[in-house]
């Protein structure tokens, strides 16, 4: 079987299986609209404040759900990876011809569809509620591809988290870790308004806050080329550091006799 | 009557003992207020610029009494947990099998609540004043705050332990926490309730965890409007919720577990 024809497999089997457990489909999907629902309906006087860069909050924080359903997309791959660790399903798998690689990417496959499929329905949700892209129907297209990157990336930490603890409980732990940095990013005012310095200092250094920003930018600002570039280089530099990580802690676990 | 304390007394014990001893039953409930009080306080200060904001203690201090309320909530809401557990693990067959006043059970695991609450509420209480909390109510004020909170943290724990022992398994978490996450958040969080708009009005208006936090929020700032109608809320959703967990026991032992 080819390396190729392997992933096919192994992605085949993600996306079986995510699609077999409703959690985890309900959740990705309802609980970021129910989010976005909430925060932009409460912050909508937000819009107020001087300097803010829409007079649509819903506008401003459509960016949040792709972002949050990428974390969803950490969890499903890393539990998903462990639960097969934990079944000895790895190490039966080690015993057949399967390439290391392929399990990792074949995994990934999955997780991107899912991603592709909760990307498209956030952004149909943004439409339907009113939100009119600045970047046009290219710049959707554009949303859809980095949200998408973005989610494999962090399926790749995942994918890491799993591999290096075998344990599912120990990649649900890292939900919260990643939750914090979330809210702690620039995910409900623009960094440039955020009042409290250290917030503003903490923001600025955390990468989530630039992949939201590219997100965003391409909503309410049209086509800021900084902001992109940011995105995409930090969700690349993410993904290409988690895979290597990921590629390393498989290697380590797998004992191929 | 002495049974149905010692009853109560030997669940909280048992219950604190294990929330005390495993860290990761421990640190989320200390770790997420921390976390939202960070996020909200500190990342949306500039909303006390908005037009029409004029609480008179600051954003810090507005954001304070959501948080301790929310954390008062889910304390509860985490107790139903470890009940739910109990049910499928198996213990609670045990303890009711043991215990000579069973209406005790459902004391104990309240007491258990605040106990754990109290501990989150006393570290959220430092970090808030560490960075520089205003509060504008007197020590009376600041008693009445905590037992407003300390009413919805039983509230918050007889509600999800109602819940627990009529489903009696770990997967009814949603189910406990969905609920009370939607209250607390169709609520003026992020700013007073005349500054929504929309949908969100209309709801925040007539939803009873709004009375909670105005009254809360009054009191930090020393003021009493709206605190009886939040004290008579608190306590008639504690007594109700009270009832509703107490036949929650009588569907257990009708149950036969």
């Amino acid at each position: 079987m080819s390396a190729l024809a392997q992933v096919g497999q192994v992605a085949r089997r993600s996306i079986l299986r995510t699609a077999r457990q409703p959690a985890n489909i309900i959740f990705p999907f309802v609980f970021p609209t129910a989010l976005l629902a909430v925060t932009s309906a409460g912050l909508h006087s937000a819009t107020r404040i001087p300097g803010f860069p829409s007079d649509s909050f819903l506008a401003f924080f459509l960016a949040f759900p792709f972002i949050q359903g990428a974390l969803f997309a950490t969890m499903n791959a890393g539990t998903d990876l462990a639960r097969d660790i934990q079944s000895g399903f790895l190490n039966r798998l080690a015993l057949t011809p399967l390439h290391g690689g392929a399990l990792i990417v074949g995994q990934l496959g999955g997780i991107a569809v899912l991603a592709f499929v909760q990307n498209c329905y956030y952004l149909t949700v943004g439409l339907i509620v009113g939100v009119r892209l600045e970047s046009g129907i290219v710049g959707g297209i554009v949303l859809i591809i980095l949200a998408t990157g973005v989610a494999i990336a962090f399926g790749a930490l995942g994918a890491f988290f799993a591999l290096r603890t075998g344990s599912g409980e120990a990649v649900q732990g890292l939900f919260p870790l990643l939750f914090v940095g979330l809210f702690l990013s620039s995910m409900n005012l623009p960094r440039n308004l955020i009042e409290a310095d250290w917030f503003r200092t903490v923001a600025t250094l955390n990468p989530i806050s630039y992949l939201i920003e590219g997100l965003g930018s391409l909503i309410i600002l049209g086509w800021d080329v900084e902001a992109l570039a940011l995105a995409f280089g930090f969700a690349a530099i993410l993904a290409a550091g988690s895979l290597a990580a990921a590629t390393w802690a498989l290697s380590m676990r797998l004992t191929r006799t | 009557m002495r049974n149905f304390w010692s009853v109560a007394f030997a669940v909280a014990w048992r219950v604190l003992h294990n929330v005390l001893t495993t860290p990761s039953l421990l640190v989320p409930g200390l770790i997420f207020p921390l976390f939202f009080f960070t996020a909200f306080a500190g990342g949306l200060s500039r909303v006390d610029n908005i037009p029409g904001f004029d609480f008179p203690n600051g954003y810090t201090a507005f954001q304070f009494v959501f948080v301790l309320l929310q954390s008062a909530a889910f304390g509860g809401v985490f107790t139903g947990f470890g009940v739910a557990r109990d049910f499928e693990y198996g213990f609670a067959r045990r303890l009711l099998l043991g215990a000579p006043r069973r209406s005790g059970i459902v004391l104990g695991y309240a007491l258990a609540a605040t106990g754990r609450w109290l501990l989150t509420a006393t570290i959220l209480t430092i970090v808030a004043l560490a960075v520089g909390m205003e509060v504008g109510g007197n020590g009376i004020n600041l008693v009445a705050l905590y037992t407003l909170a300390l009413f919805v943290n039983l509230a918050g724990a007889f509600w999800a332990s109602g819940v627990a022992m009529r489903l009696r398994t770990v997967q009814a978490g949603p189910v406990m926490q969905l609920p009370v996450f939607l209250a607390l958040f169709f609520a003026p969080v992020y700013v007073p309730l005349s500054l929504l708009e929309g949908w969100l009005h209309a709801v925040a208006s007539v939803n009873p965890t709004t009375f909670l936090l105005e009254g809360g929020r009054s009191l930090i700032s020393g003021s009493t409007e709206h605190v009886s109608a939040g004290f008579l809320v608190a306590i008639a959703l504690a007594c109700v919720l009270s009832v509703w967990s107490w036949r929650g026991l009588k569907s257990a032992e009708r149950a036969g577990v």
